[in-house]
């Protein structure tokens, strides 16, 4: 190993990056329109369902329910229809989620004393909405009746929730530290995968084949500058997160930059390894958003909880690298969690940066085909 | 016309030839979605089941362990650990070794016996907002069935009551896999043909042989063709594959009609197209056409309404979400899969992913011209 080689490749390539202006700045934009996206255009906190009413009962207890519903801000109620097939124009078209409907007896039956009963239809088709819809509307209504005066049966057990970490449950919180870990993914992958392929197709690896250069060099050569951005990005993604979103921020921040530098340095490595293998930048386009960025995106826990999964896709989550990352973000961002407790993790990411790395050095051959 | 037609299926040859010649590039194109699919179908999940839970019981008694035992069988909680101090408890949650904590403190037991209000607390790791909102509402729903059969049991009544009873259209068992596997398909769809075509333009330009067809006598209308259309037919070749594996591996239905599902991969194809051959025209190396791909892909899943739901997004991206395609094509598949929509409920969304389209398609032919004069 020269160190003289390997600065000089690196210098090279990062001479090759300021030629392509555009691509850095992408590099750039991606986490800024990424996490703006996360902060302010998403989110999965259930509320405004859009909700229709039949009313066949006309009562001012039926009317109490309603308003019930709407005032506790997780339903609006869009409009009130005339029959059932109107509940059917109503989902089908897409237009409500929830329809209440409430029967001609109603409240009579609850002037009676005898169970009074709604008809709630939601539209499954998105489940979790509707599951949490369902608990929502459980709750408006049990309100709503106990204002109304209906007689309630009191449980005799009282459930004391306490929520830690996120006790509002922003989903904001939740989602944003791990989206650090896709943006990454997305940057290293775009970043790397193409820098080999790139040489074969233009040529240019037979120069640097003639050389005295050794694989190892012009790989560390090629990822250096590439760190460099994506420690960049790092950074950058960090303050937005904490000082544009709110997102507290427990841990130590230099633990944080130590964990995303291993899960960094093993993601530009898989970055290469796929360019050494395609060697063409067509295949290897196709192969970093199917290796890296879908499974960052959909298997890391990140957005769906990996516990929920059937049990052979969790031994599958155990290879991909972007899982322990999601989860040393999250219990540095929300639990405080200290070194010692995200040593598997760290050791995890480190070992699998050193197998990518060292089998791209030995897959990358010094040979022109 | 016929000269023309010639020349075109010369270029559909050519291409196929040049994406083929690279043998990596088949089982990428074909084999890939479908494994990507049947993982990401079972992957992507809202549905709270397994919920890691502890419980912390220091009255220990038949009563507890009859509502630890209620909780497992709901099938929602899987109790494996029972830490014995606070400590353990804060532990366990730390670590994230469990979402939820049970802990009923002593007395309990005779509380219930003695018909007082009996309190137990539920700790929940809110780290993971939507399913602890879900563990939450499980945990109530059950403890307050429980207290009702208590109370059943001890004649201890009230008269009345409301009696909500819910039903769930659609998806009778709020299976979230019926939702989302459509939605897969059309995201796989999606970044296979992007990609494809805007970079297999870019790289004529890139390693020079665009100007070598420029000398040929096509016409650079007959050139966008050429370039296009074989990744529309590999593109409705994966929406085939993937669609026959969500109906076959994931038991989806097509409650719809099919040859409407085949118009609708049509007219999301020409958006899809276009789009690549938009960023095509914008981009100088495959690096630039790559990166930008991406800058159009990962916001276009986000808010698409796949995973979240574009009613719940501030005004302004709503009107942004209009100019995605895939917000419109996920309408129509879950529509033509979920609830049998026909062509009189998804006009709307077939005329506005057909004019969006169009004008993709239009915008980007004129760009590519200029820049090929």
């Amino acid at each position: 190993m020269n160190l003289n080689r390997i600065k000089a490749i690196a210098w090279k390539e990062l001479i090759q990056i300021k030629r392509d202006p555009l691509s850095l700045a992408l590099a750039f934009l991606m986490p800024v329109i990424l996490l703006f996206i996360f902060g302010y255009a998403i989110t999965v906190d259930v509320d405004r369902l859009k909700t229709v009413v039949y009313d066949r009962d006309m009562s001012s207890l039926s009317r109490e329910i309603v308003r019930g519903l709407r005032e506790s801000g997780y339903f609006t109620i869009v409009g009130y229809v005339d029959g059932p097939a109107a509940i059917d124009r109503a989902i089908d078209g897409s237009g409500a989620r929830v329809a209440i409907s409430i029967p001609e007896d109603f409240s009579k039956n609850a002037r009676m004393g005898r169970q009074a009963g709604i008809q709630v239809i939601v539209d499954g088709s998105d489940s979790n909405t509707a599951t949490i819809a369902l608990g929502y509307l459980n709750a408006a209504m049990e309100m709503a009746a106990k204002r109304a005066g209906l007689g309630t049966i009191s449980p005799p057990i009282d459930v004391r929730l306490r929520v830690w970490y996120n006790p509002e449950l922003r989903s904001r919180n939740f989602i944003v530290p791990g989206l650090i870990a896709i943006i990454m993914t997305i940057i290293a992958a775009l970043l790397t995968s193409l820098t080999i392929a790139r040489e074969w197709e233009r040529g240019t690896m037979e120069q640097l084949i003639s050389t005295p250069l050794k694989p190892p060099e012009l790989i560390i050569g090629k990822l250096i500058p590439y760190f460099v951005i994506g420690v960049i990005d790092t950074v950058m993604s960090i303050i937005i997160v904490v000082a544009l979103f709110g997102v507290p921020l427990k841990g130590s921040v230099v633990l944080l930059l130590f964990i995303s530098s291993l899960f960094l340095f093993g993601g530009l490595s898989l970055g290469i390894l796929i360019s050494i293998l395609t060697k063409s930048q067509l295949a290897a386009s196709q192969a970093a958003v199917i290796s890296s960025y879908l499974p960052a995106l959909l298997m890391s826990g990140f957005m769906f909880s990996i516990p929920n999964m059937p049990v052979p896709l969790q031994a599958i989550t155990y290879l991909i690298p972007a899982r322990y990352f999601v989860s040393s973000l999250k219990g540095i961002f929300l639990k405080a969690n200290t070194a010692d407790m995200l040593l598997t993790e760290m050791g995890l990411l480190a070992l699998f940066g050193l197998i990518v790395f060292t089998v791209a050095v030995k897959k990358f051959k010094k040979r022109v085909a | 016309m016929k000269a023309m037609m010639g020349r075109i299926r010369h270029m559909i040859k050519k291409e196929f030839i040049q994406i083929f010649r690279d043998r990596k590039m088949k089982p990428i194109i074909f084999v890939t979605p479908v494994i990507q699919l049947i993982v990401f179908g079972y992957a992507v999940t809202m549905d709270v089941t397994n919920i890691r839970t502890a419980v912390f019981d220091l009255d220990k008694t038949s009563v507890t362990r009859e509502v630890a035992r209620r909780l497992e069988g709901s099938g929602y909680f899987r109790i494996d650990h029972f830490p014995d101090s606070e400590d353990a408890v804060r532990k366990l949650l730390d670590k994230g070794a469990v979402t939820v904590v049970l802990r009923f403190n002593h007395g309990f037991t005779s509380d219930v016996e003695a018909m007082r209000q009996a309190s137990m607390q539920v700790l929940v790791d809110g780290s993971d907002s939507n399913t602890a909102l879900v563990a939450a509402g499980y945990v109530s729903g059950i403890l307050s069935q429980y207290g009702r059969d208590i109370a059943a049991k001890t004649a201890y009544r009230t008269r009345g009551g409301l009696d909500v009873r819910p039903r769930a259209w659609f998806n009778a068992d709020l299976k979230s896999k019926n939702y989302n596997v459509p939605g897969v398909i059309a995201i796989m769809v999606l970044v296979v043909c992007l990609l494809l075509t805007s970079m297999a333009i870019v790289r004529e330009r890139e390693i020079g042989t665009m100007e070598q067809l420029m000398v040929t006598p096509i016409r650079p209308a007959e050139l966008i063709l050429g370039k296009t259309i074989p990744f529309a037919l590999i593109g409705f070749f994966d929406m085939f594959l993937v669609t026959l594996v969500g109906v076959i591996w994931f038991n989806v239905p097509i409650r719809g009609s099919i040859p409407l599902l085949v118009l609708a991969t049509a007219v999301y194809l020409l958006s899809v197209l276009g789009f690549g051959l938009f960023i095509s025209t914008i981009s100088k190396t495959q690096q630039q056409a790559m990166m930008a791909t991406f800058l159009f892909f990962a916001p276009a899943v986000l808010l698409s309404g796949l995973m979240f739901p574009i009613e719940n997004m501030p005004g302004a991206v709503q009107y942004v979400t209009y100019l995605n395609p895939l917000r419109y094509f996920l309408v129509i598949i879950r529509g033509i899969f979920l609830k049998g929509s026909g062509l009189a409920i998804l006009w709307p969304q077939f005329l506005a992913l057909f004019i969006l389209g169009a004008s993709v398609v239009a915008t980007s032919s004129l760009r590519f011209k200029k820049r090929l004069s």
